[in-house]
């Protein structure tokens, strides 16, 4: 989009536009270019212009329901037969301006259009939309979950009349109908805009939400034997423009405006779902999906957005324990970092080994074949987590950084090792073990037995486990909100990881924890004083990071390697937005 | 052709010109296909089959023919909006679904007559390129989608169906779709909806014109009942001809639909354009009841703007000479005209009120029919339309002020222009009507407002906390 250009003596603004693919749409007095084929709400959009709406969703079919989005349009006058079109002196022709408004979502845009999104037509318009919104709601703002990001509140301020004309009745609905087991629905607050009905059918493909009833008695509900149990249920709730629908989890645990949002992506599985971490102090409220058009959309599966409250959990380790004797005991990290690399440097090559994981970021997983190769031991791998793809945004790939351990170990099979090392330590070939992350009772098939075969076996661990128990030294890090890090999702994009709380008091970042043991076996090693240093290491020596720096990945990640690996839903939403029905 | 007689007391007025319902009420007459037949049926069948399809297309265009379903657009121009280009199969719906109160000339045909239907409704299939056609029934004519069914039976085993139709290579199926009970599903787009099985929300017009993305996202022509038995009666006399009946712009016949206080309330089929508002009242329906005058009328159904009988009409009339002023008893039945009055010819239902009505209970009527059959799909006529009635509901109960009627004139104009389809105007236009024409009427049932009775739920707390106060002050 670019400003209009002047006519020039033999060509009209509309012919330069038709040039490019675009058309000229006066838009509140400005004349602006935007893509043929453009709705008119997507123009005003790039034009700055705001036309509030609740049932439009770009990712959605647009039923022009709820007529927030009334704008005055207008055209040319159409010429008489066997006359031309006359142009003003600026190129343009008169626009002729239709006394009834259009809704913006529904319509395309056109040569010469003419868009007012204010004035007396259009306010007049939205302040009745409001008004008749708000006659049958019950007006529960201060009970309401949803108040502080909602639509209905947002708009009622800047379209609203501010005072009521209602004196009847109001229509008495379901409340608190708990309609599937994250979600639950107060059809009193409900404007019927149908988003989430349209979610659940064009996107989830399990249309269980209708209407039923009809008029003022329309009634959102789950169809009769069934239930809104999809496992992208909540992103209804996210999409839901009032209080309508909201999240079981999330209900009445916080008022919005207190929590702080962090950028972040999750780390359940290989797609990398962009997020925002919503925090207040040192506790995480809710995780909710971010845009990202290369990634995951608008949407997220629950069960991921939902697996943070661990981090929060009884059984996580807070400080760095040492075992002598046979029991556990907590100690400094100076003495647990010098018990950990005297211990290794009494060991040859083919007696150390690595297992690292897929849920490591970059820095980590390139500080881990430092160490590695410190100890000139080729023993190092990742515990494969492979299941089912959802055919949406789940991944087989449940870890959510095995591309960037390929690139970064410069292999194509991360996990080759796994078996070799396992018949290693039983076979007592193996002295010394250090495990990132794994619990390898529980997710790599080894027996206690074989942990106790070990000289010395060395882990970290956010939460307590068998592995755990077993260990030597071990040593406590952080979780996916509380350290920052760069992954690559299975289709090659680099994210950033950002920190939204802090790990606990005796806990430490896991790159540091690597660079400080580094340190301890090879003193002239680099500082590394920043995250950034490694991420420069990185980019040094690995071809797909080149000229990279952390701040350069963005907020929405940069392609740094096609794997040929698509995700599902993405193409869906792709084969939608070119058969038209569908902004994107 | 044999000389038509029709059933005692069932004649129709000398001022009738019977080409639709030529067969209703007709004295030996059944819907039998055999006596079709014996009539001269599905001879403009054959006629058109020896035709091509665009100048059949073209004969309707040459009629002038208007839809008779409400909106009066021409059919012809309608059939010639299916794309050219178009690759996709075409369909043919016909809209049975007569649910607009006041109207009732559908079902007569239906009921008496269905070949004429299905004779229109082939010839038109043949005209636009359908090959399979749908008639959608409202669920309130049982009666009506058993004859029907029969008469798609009998017409399929004579070679008037199905494939080859009359030995030619046209092949067309018709089905027969049973609503469920919603006047939204007259509105074209919605019935499209009902028809695909959904509920029967109406589409967004642009893009979903149904000529281009009807049914099934394919093309689909829409025609009323009414509209597709004139097909037949535009080929019997050939466009031109057919289009000297009635007035220039405004041509054929309409069944019209008197009901509602009138001597002889019934159904007559007239010359568009050709008869006065006075003339049907007073000459063909007899009249006012005993004693009585008429108030208002409403000309084209429930949803058509109400005329006072006592007002005046600055109009065009005939078309072409200059605007002048006539009685509302001078009104010819036309479509621009109504339209120049400020109401609409719409479905042909006229209500007649007389002086013995009470407008207040009429608009009530009125607004609870809109209340109840609003689709519910967009705001302003979902919560609109019940606002509007539980506002009359007071008025009639006595429970209104003058500032509720400022309010209720309010939301009608806030419906009208700013929903999907045309039922935001439907259930706006007769409350517009209703206080333009007849706000004294409707001040005179209002009360005072009094501020010491509560009127909102935060005033009754108020003054039951203030009662509880007292009570308790007292008490104590």
């Amino acid at each position: 989009m670019a400003d209009s250009v002047p006519a020039t003596a033999d060509k009209l603004p509309k012919d330069l536009a038709a040039e490019k693919g675009m058309v000229n749409v006066q838009i509140d007095d400005t004349w602006v270019q935007v893509p043929v084929g453009t709705r008119m709400i997507e123009a005003c959009k790039m034009a700055e212009k705001e036309v509030p709406h609740y049932c439009y969703h770009p990712k959605l079919s647009s039923p022009g329901n709820c007529r927030m989005c009334l704008v005055q349009m207008g055209m040319p006058p159409r010429p008489a037969p066997g006359q031309d079109p006359t142009y003003e002196e600026n190129g343009y022709q008169k626009i002729g301006w239709m006394p009834r408004p259009v809704i913006a979502c529904g319509n395309t845009v056109a040569e010469n259009m003419g868009i007012r999104t204010g004035g007396d037509l259009v306010e007049e318009c939205r302040n009745g939309v409001m008004e008749f919104l708000l006659i049958n709601h019950p007006l529960d703002c201060p009970i309401c979950d949803q108040a502080g990001e909602c639509s209905l509140q947002e708009f009622s301020v800047e379209h609203g009349r501010g005072f009521s004309r209602f004196e009847e009745m109001k229509v008495k609905k379901p409340k608190n109908v708990e309609i599937g087991p994250r979600i639950r629905l107060d059809d009193e607050r409900c404007i019927m805009c149908s988003r989430c009905i349209r979610f659940m059918d064009e996107v989830a493909d399990d249309p269980a939400l209708g209407f039923i009833d009809r008029g003022t008695h329309t009634t959102l509900t789950v169809h009769p034997g069934h239930r809104l149990d999809s496992n992208y249920s909540l992103n209804t709730a996210d999409i839901c423009p009032v209080g309508a629908l909201t999240s079981t989890d999330f209900r009445f645990q916080m008022r919005v405006w207190f929590l702080k949002e962090t950028k972040s992506i999750d780390v359940n599985c290989g797609t990398g779902c962009n997020t925002v971490i919503w925090t207040r102090g040192n506790d995480i409220f809710r995780i909710t999906p971010r845009e990202n058009n290369e990634v995951n959309s608008c949407w997220m599966p629950d069960s991921h957005r939902l697996n943070f409250r661990y981090l929060h959990a009884e059984t996580r380790l807070t400080d760095p324990v040492v075992k002598s004797d046979g029991r556990h005991k907590v100690a400094d990290w100076f003495e647990a970092i010098a018990r950990v690399s005297e211990g290794l440097r009494n060991y040859h090559g083919d007696e150390v080994a690595f297992i690292g994981s897929g849920r490591m970021t970059n820095e980590e997983l390139f500080l881990l074949k430092h160490l590695a190769d410190t100890l000139e031991t080729d023993l190092l791998t990742l515990v494969p987590r492979f299941d089912q793809s959802d055919g949406k945004l789940i991944a087989a790939d449940r870890n959510p950084n095995t591309t960037g351990a390929r690139l970064i170990w410069a292999t194509n099979d991360p996990y080759a090792k796994l078996n070799a090392i396992r018949e290693g330590v039983t076979g007592r070939r193996i002295k010394a073990l250090v495990v990132f992350y794994e619990d390898l009772l529980a997710e790599a098939d080894f027996k206690t037995s074989d942990l106790e075969n070990l000289d010395l076996l060395v882990s970290n661990h956010i939460l307590t486990n068998g592995t755990a128990s077993a260990s030597h030294v071990v040593l406590p890090g952080a979780g996916f909100a509380e350290k920052r890090g760069s992954m690559v999702n299975i289709t090659g994009r680099l994210q950033r990881l950002n920190q939204a709380i802090l790990p606990p008091e005796g806990a430490m970042d896991d790159w540091e924890i690597l660079r400080d043991l580094i340190r301890a076996l090879a003193p002239n090693e680099p500082a590394r004083n920043l995250l950034e240093d490694v991420f420069g290491e990185i980019a040094d020596e690995v071809e797909e990071f080149e000229e990279l720096t952390m701040s350069k990945i963005g907020d929405l990640g940069t392609q740094v390697t096609d794997t040929k690996e698509s995700i599902p839903l993405l193409e869906t939403e792709r084969a939608r937005i070119r058969a038209g029905e569908i902004v994107g | 052709m044999a000389k038509v007689t029709y059933i005692k007391g069932k004649e129709p007025h000398e001022r009738e010109r019977r080409l639709i319902f030529r067969n209703v009420d007709r004295k030996g007459w059944n819907p039998s296909i055999k006596k079709y037949l014996s009539d001269g049926g599905y001879k403009e069948l054959r006629k058109s089959l020896r035709m091509k399809p665009g100048k059949v297309t073209e004969e309707v265009k040459k009629s002038g023919l208007r839809g008779r379903g409400g909106a009066g657009f021409p059919t012809g121009v309608k059939w010639g909006f299916i794309p050219p280009t178009n690759k996709k199969p075409v369909y043919l719906i016909c809209n049975c679904d007569e649910s607009e109160p006041g109207t009732f000339k559908d079902r007569y045909i239906v009921h008496q007559d269905p070949h004429q239907l299905i004779e229109g409704m082939v010839i038109s299939c043949f005209a636009v390129g359908a090959k399979v056609a749908y008639i959608y029934i409202r669920e309130e004519f049982p009666e009506a989608a058993r004859i029907v069914e029969k008469a798609i039976a009998e017409a399929r085993k004579e070679g008037f169906l199905g494939k080859n139709i009359c030995g030619t290579r046209f092949s067309c199926e018709f089905h027969v779709h049973r609503g469920a009970g919603a006047y939204i599903c007259g509105e074209e787009t919605g019935l499209i909806e009902s028809l695909e099985g959904k509920r029967p929300y109406p589409r967004i017009k642009p893009p979903y014109f149904p000529a281009a993305m009807g049914l099934y996202m394919c093309p689909t022509i829409v025609n009323n009942v009414e509209t597709l038995c004139h097909v037949k009666h535009v080929i019997a006399m050939g466009g031109e001809k057919y289009a000297g009946i009635g007035m220039p712009r405004n041509t054929g016949t309409r069944i019209l639909c008197v009901s509602g206080d009138v001597q002889k309330p019934g159904y007559y089929e007239i010359e568009v354009g050709r008869m006065t508002m006075g003339e049907l009242l007073n000459d063909v329906c007899g009249g006012p009841l005993e004693g009585r005058s008429f108030k208002a009328v409403i000309p084209g159904g429930s949803s058509a703007k109400i005329l006072r009988c006592s007002d005046k009409f600055n109009v065009t009339c005939p078309p072409g000479t200059e605007k002048r002023e006539i009685d509302f008893e001078e009104i010819p039945l036309d479509f621009d005209t109504l339209a120049a009055c400020g109401s609409m010819a719409g479905s042909g239902g006229v209500i007649v009120m007389d002086d013995s009505r009470r407008m207040s209970w009429v608009l009530n009527n009125i607004n609870e029919f809109y209340a109840h059959e609003s689709c519910g799909q967009c705001t302003p006529c979902r919560e609109g339309s019940a606002w509007m009635k539980k506002i009359t509901d007071r008025l009639v109960a006595g429970k209104a002020s003058a500032a509720d009627l400022d309010t209720l004139e309010s939301v009608a104009y806030q419906i009208d222009g700013r929903t999907i389809c045309a039922f935001g105007e439907a259930c706006a236009w007769p409350v517009e009507s209703m206080i333009d024409r007849f706000r004294d009427e409707l001040l005179a049932d209002t009360v005072e407002d009094n501020p010491s009775v509560a009127r909102n739920a935060e005033q009754e707390a108020q003054r039951r906390y203030l009662q509880d106060t007292i009570a308790k002050a007292g008490k104590s």
